[in-house]
């Protein structure tokens, strides 16, 4: 073969190449379009995984949990976070803790924690612990990670010496969960709302835009702080959750019922809506079976972008003690025990909530970015 | 120009209703009327209930009459300023709001200022250094401050500020100045106490308005008027200020309007945390003690102030830009 031949033939090979690059384009349904695109969004891939451990941490919090939120130990107050050891006398072994030591601060009378070498508690999976009900139904006491004797507080303590990140655990599942049914429930507002109102216009759209327009002038948290205050006091706790995320989501549905008005507006003036209305479909049809499908991605990357604000207003809510109150577990109910500067510059380790809180938004919102730009497969 | 500020003038008297009504179901959520909760309150401290000061506030406020009468009645009092009562300080409202609604306006206006001072210049590099160190830092850093609540960023910098430097944060005046009466020296110190207040309240706005920043001026920098301009050899600087950049900050101008009621949220979370003597703390005592008066008039008078923020920053942009004002 000559030189001439054989670059010949890889243009060839090239061309096969990129015809079978662009047939699949032309052959790949909506969905696959939309995934090839998200998949392109590196920061938004790995956010949608940290959420998902997140969310499964959430949901077994029990099992995952080392200690029984609940459970209190005076003699174990605002310990510091114990660290995990591998190497003990030069050599890899089991990993393991240390004890601590307890010294008494000869000014201030504190407790001062140290680790003392000469206590070591080995980590063991699946071990016997606190007995818990596993989703409120099954018994059970088996913890994943837990030291036989000893403690293991591997975030540290509060006030009452609570295991922080049992606690933590625990909040994970009423502040993420409430932030998916404030949205569901805002989703739904906004879903009926914005729905009449950018499908049929004219003077009920007028007056939806100008009730969306007074609600997003007023500010939230005091609106929030005053709802909520409302509630009263002597509820049990499910019912301060539902209420917490009722008024969460009265307030926070304008943003959603705006995006699915102007994709009603938008879509209403296309060829294949008035294909389907010429051809004698339904409104109810039209809307279900054409139009909704095709705003459903730009939807889903929207309300997951409104889901942040949920979290953050559970949060500021029960922080300010206005949501959730103990004994309920949650993010903000954990970081009002950091409220106090002095007991946070002796324990920051009181603030790690707020950092779960942290991360968990800015996964939302990367997923969300990520998402968005992926909605729309046709855009660019 | 007159008649488009006439009508957004116009618009705002639903506007304005709607949250004085909000306000008043705000003020009967709690169950039993004020009175009950004032009579219960004065007789577990072991006062005399006097018949006759009750009848009397019964018939000022109308609580023997019909929800909607209550409110007009109760519009009709605040027109003429009265706000009704606060029974834990047991004074009239609007003896304890005004002070405190000053400072809370202070301080938003100079998170506002301090916003855009920051947001700016911070924007403009990152939009024209796109993809460089500097805007990846940029973006992550303002990913993270819209991220986290601002009471989160108020713990975090008083609790440097306690471990590292040995002092509190909080408040407004230096101890001397706090029971002063205004005066020049109050005003400079209070000036020096407002920066962590405003950082702490401005980091979601600066981060939200620098995202906005960058995002209008990359679409503006790649439109063809530009690369026509440059082709044509106009200095870059020029070329930069005059076209792209007068486009892009319209919707900065407009960001004004919802910013501030981000900021005003902001401040009242914000001021409970670093005790500061604005609306919040009080706004968050009064719902606690469920002093309704009190805590309506709160949020009716923050609703108020950022309606008119808002009304304000529209007018300023039917002035910058003059397709919005035509539309109208």
């Amino acid at each position: 073969m000559t030189d001439e031949e054989l670059i010949e033939e890889k243009r060839i090979e090239e061309e096969e190449i990129e015809t079978t690059v662009e047939e699949k384009i032309y052959l790949a349904s909506q969905g696959q379009l939309i995934w090839w695109r998200f998949r392109r969004h590196k920061l938004a891939i790995v956010s949608g995984v940290i959420l998902i451990i997140i969310y499964f941490c959430a949901i077994f919090c029990e099992f995952l949990a080392p200690y029984d939120p609940n459970q209190y130990d005076i003699k174990y107050t605002y310990a510091p976070p114990q660290t995990i050891h591998i190497f003990r006398d030069g050599k890899l072994v089991r990993p393991f803790v240390y004890g601590y030591k307890l010294e008494t601060d000869p000014e201030t009378l504190r407790r001062i924690y140290k680790p003392d070498p000469e206590q070591v508690y080995p980590i063991y999976f699946f071990v016997k612990g606190d007995p818990y009900k596993f989703w409120g139904r099954w018994e059970a006491n088996t913890h994943f990670v837990g030291v036989e004797d000893g403690t293991l507080f591997l975030l540290g303590t509060d006030r009452m010496g609570r295991d922080m990140l049992s606690r933590i655990l625990y909040g994970a599942r009423i502040s993420t969960s409430i932030g998916l049914i404030g949205v569901f429930l805002s989703f739904i507002l906004g879903l009926i709302i914005g729905g009449f109102s950018g499908y049929y216009g004219g003077t009920l759209d007028n007056i939806v835009q100008r009730v969306i327009e007074f609600l997003r002038s007023i500010p939230t948290i005091p609106l929030w702080m005053a709802l909520s205050a409302a509630l009263p006091p002597h509820w049990p706790p499910i019912r301060v959750y539902f209420g917490i995320t009722v008024i969460l989501s009265l307030v926070g549905w304008t943003g959603l019922a705006r995006v699915v008005r102007s994709r009603f507006m938008s879509l209403k003036e296309e060829d294949f809506v008035m294909a389907a209305r010429l051809s004698g479909a339904s409104e109810w049809r039209i809307i279900m079976r054409h139009m909704v499908p095709s705003f459903m991605s730009y939807i889903i990357a929207n309300i997951t972008l409104s889901i942040p604000g949920m979290i953050l207003g559970e949060t500021s809510l029960s922080f300010l003690g206005l949501g959730l109150r103990p004994p309920t577990i949650s993010w903000g109910v954990l970081l009002q025990e950091a409220q106090n500067v002095r007991t946070v510059a002796l324990s920051p380790w009181l603030l790690l909530p707020g950092v779960f809180v942290i991360i968990t938004v800015l996964c939302f919102n990367f997923l969300g970015d990520g998402l968005r730009d992926a909605a729309d497969p046709y855009s660019r | 120009m007159l008649s488009y500020i006439l009508k957004r003038v116009l618009y705002i008297i639903p506007t304005l209703l709607l949250i004085s009504i909000v306000s008043f179901i705000i003020i009967q959520l709690p169950p039993g009327d004020f009175l009950t909760s004032y009579i219960a309150q004065l007789s577990q401290t072991g006062e005399m209930v006097d018949e006759a000061t009750i009848a009397a506030l019964r018939h000022r406020y109308g609580l023997d009459q019909p929800y909607y009468i209550q409110y007009f009645k109760w519009m009709w009092n605040m027109l003429h300023g009265d706000f009704g009562q606060s029974f834990e300080w047991n004074r009239p409202v609007n003896q304890l709001i005004w002070e405190r609604l000053g400072l809370t306006v202070a301080v938003s206006l100079f998170t506002m200022v301090l916003t855009w001072v920051i947001a700016f210049p911070i924007g403009i590099y990152s939009a024209t250094h796109q993809y460089s160190i500097g805007d990846y830092t940029v973006t992550f850093l303002g990913y993270i401050g819209l991220a986290t609540p601002s009471f989160m960023i108020a713990l975090i910098l008083m609790w440097i500020a306690y471990s590292v430097f040995g002092a509190s944060v909080g408040g407004l005046f230096s101890p001397e100045y706090i029971e002063a009466p205004w005066s020049w020296a109050k005003f400079v110190d209070m000036l020096g106490h407002l920066w962590i207040p405003a950082i702490v309240i401005g980091t979601a706005g600066t981060a939200g308005l620098i995202r906005t920043l960058r995002a209008n001026l990359l679409d503006e920098l790649h439109k063809p008027y530009v690369v026509a301009a440059r082709a044509k050899g106009l200095p870059e600087r020029q070329l930069f200020w005059k076209y792209p950049m007068r486009i892009a900050i319209v919707p900065f101008i407009s960001t004004v309007g919802w910013s501030l009621p981000g900021i005003i949220s902001g401040e009242t979370i914000t001021a409970v945390v670093l005790s500061l003597p604005t609306t919040g703390p009080l706004l968050l005592r009064a719902l606690q003690s469920q002093d309704m008066y009190l805590a309506g008039s709160f949020v009716m008078l923050l609703s108020i102030l950022t309606v008119l923020g808002t009304l304000i920053s529209d007018i300023l942009l039917g002035w910058v830009d003059p397709r919005i004002r035509y539309e109208m």
